[in-house]
């Protein structure tokens, strides 16, 4: 891989390449924020962020550390309820894109933020749901972006939290008022798609120096590759400044309070 | 009209053992102060519901205050696991806590349903989940209108509901602003509820569409200058994000744990 910039920025700058200018995206902490902020600083200006905690049409200066940091709510259009949040604006289809992280991710996109094991006895205890299971199916459609490895990308959840496709594909199917689910995954391997038709998770572009062998060494069942795989584009030096500029302005931020 | 109290006077009439407790404030204005007089008076069984938990009920179900939880993201933000929830949840630590989780869509409507005083709460949820396997609160039902298949969950209803504000007036009308989360929801919704505010002004200053709760539907309020340290109150004082990375170091040792609760609440504030 090319020295001048991490897999992790690989991974950012092409999850914020992904939201189209305009587009409305209730964002998820973390590595999605991350993301939709940068495509907001770049490509995307008019992007329209909301977050869970009510803050609608948000430019936050620096990253929150979590989802209703002051920063939201002050750079914000406006700040609503969390259930004028939910139910209006999300429930009532004004989110075109839901951005998602999780913990644990299938063949079919199905997310587990809840644990690991069995839910009377976890070995390890998850989060939860949060806005996810809503957010997944109430949205026009979903990305999804998190690191890639065996631990992350299993074949199937120990729990679904969050619909992807169901545990055999067909789990949107005939269902009214659904969004379309997740249409892309963003790894800082490769960029994954859903097949049209089984639903499954395939690889359609591959992320600069990354090979074959890297992808399947880091996924948890037999991934399929496209037949005409792309080539991910390298970030611009403008993202990588901008995303670098941001990350600084956050950690000054985050560690002077 | 709402009575003005002390904080311990407030947790001592309102709360107890065995109460159902809802303490909402979504990131913003968590009520810390009154979580911190529920340990020292040393209130058991309480079944605490909040949308995330956050660090104020990590601190009651690590202090043993805590039989349920009901709650729909369990994490500290930004940082990790709340390690006290998951020591009761894992290992059964200081005794064991049942919980019942949701989604936050659900959780935000089932205050709201509970404010306005139906059983249920609707909303298109849960489609393909796994939740509604493992948490027998979550049913589906048929719209009358379209056939539409729906979640429905019964409303939240407190004993009380407890919230940190900005400030109220002499008469105990209260002002929230910034994000407002639940924290109306919570109040209304319950049948006694404790508002602490930073401070008690002559006029509360809010415009014709700000988020004001009359007194006459609260129960108590108290003072309590910096009670949603160290989440923040916006206008007041910003959140603490380094205390929320140190609380990781902290919770996940339950001698460190036990020792902050000593130093920081047994021994510290309440004033009676």
């Amino acid at each position: 891989m090319s020295s001048h910039y991490t897999s992790s920025e690989m991974m950012t700058v092409t999850a914020a390449r992904a939201l189209e200018n305009g587009m409305t995206c209730f964002v998820g902490i973390g590595l999605p924020s991350e993301a939709a902020n940068l495509a907001r600083l770049t490509h995307a200006p008019d992007v329209v962020l909301i977050y869970e905690s009510g803050t609608l049409q948000t430019k936050p200066d620096v990253l929150p550390l979590s989802i209703g940091d002051g920063e939201l709510c002050e750079t914000a259009l406006t700040t609503v309820s969390v259930p004028e949040m939910f139910r209006y604006w999300l429930q009532g289809g004004k989110v075109d894109v839901g951005f998602l992280g999780t913990a644990q991710i299938d063949r079919y996109c199905n997310l587990n933020t809840t644990l690991i094991g069995d839910y009377t006895a976890p070995k390890v205890r998850l989060p939860g749901g949060g806005g996810a299971p809503e957010i997944a199916t109430n949205a026009g459609e979903v990305f999804i972006t998190l690191k890639h490895s065996k631990r992350t990308f299993v074949r199937d959840v120990d729990f679904v939290t969050t619909l992807g496709f169901g545990r055999d594909g067909k789990g949107r199917d005939g269902v009214p008022n659904i969004g379309k689910g997740p249409t892309r995954v963003i790894t800082d391997l490769c960029v994954m798609k859903p097949d049209p038709e089984t639903r499954e998770l395939v690889v359609v572009s591959l992320h600069p120096g990354v090979s074959h062998a890297d992808v399947i060494e880091a996924t948890g069942w037999e991934i399929r590759f496209a037949e005409a795989i792309e080539a991910t584009p390298e970030p611009s030096a403008n993202e990588l400044q901008v995303l670098r500029e941001l990350k600084a302005r956050t950690d000054r931020h985050h560690a002077g309070e | 009209m709402a009575d003005i109290l002390s904080l311990h006077d407030a947790v001592a009439r309102y709360v107890d053992n065995g109460a159902t407790v809802a303490m909402e404030g979504f990131t913003h204005l968590i009520p810390f102060a009154a979580g911190h007089e529920i340990i020292r008076q040393g209130k058991r069984d309480l079944t605490l519901i909040r949308m995330t938990p956050d660090l104020i009920y990590d601190q009651l179900i690590g202090a043993g205050c805590a039989k349920k939880l009901i709650f729909s993201w369990g994490g500290n933000p930004g940082v990790g696991s709340l390690h006290r929830l998951r020591d009761a949840v894992e290992k059964g630590y200081p005794h064991k806590l049942e919980i019942l989780e949701h989604s936050h869509a659900t959780m935000a409507c089932a205050y709201e349903a509970g404010a306005a005083g139906l059983p249920l709460a609707v909303l298109r949820g849960y489609v393909g989940s796994d939740l509604p396997k493992v948490n027998d609160q979550i049913k589906f039902i048929e719209c009358p209108f379209t056939g539409e298949r729906l979640a429905a969950v019964p409303s939240i209803r407190p004993d009380v509901g407890v919230i940190h504000a900005q400030r109220a007036d002499r008469q105990g009308n209260v002002l929230v602003e910034g994000i407002i989360g639940v924290q109306k929801e919570a109040v209304l919704a319950a049948k006694s509820s404790i508002v602490t505010v930073e401070e008690i002004v002559d006029d509360l200053g809010a415009t014709p569409n700000a988020c004001v709760i009359p007194g006459w539907a609260i129960s108590a309020i108290a003072v309590a200058e910096k009670g949603a340290y160290p989440s923040y109150a916006y206008g007041y004082y910003p959140r603490d994000n380094r205390f929320y990375k140190e609380w990781d170091a902290i919770a996940r040792d339950r001698d460190a744990f036990q020792a902050w609760l000593e130093e920081n609440v047994l021994q510290a504030g309440g004033e009676v």
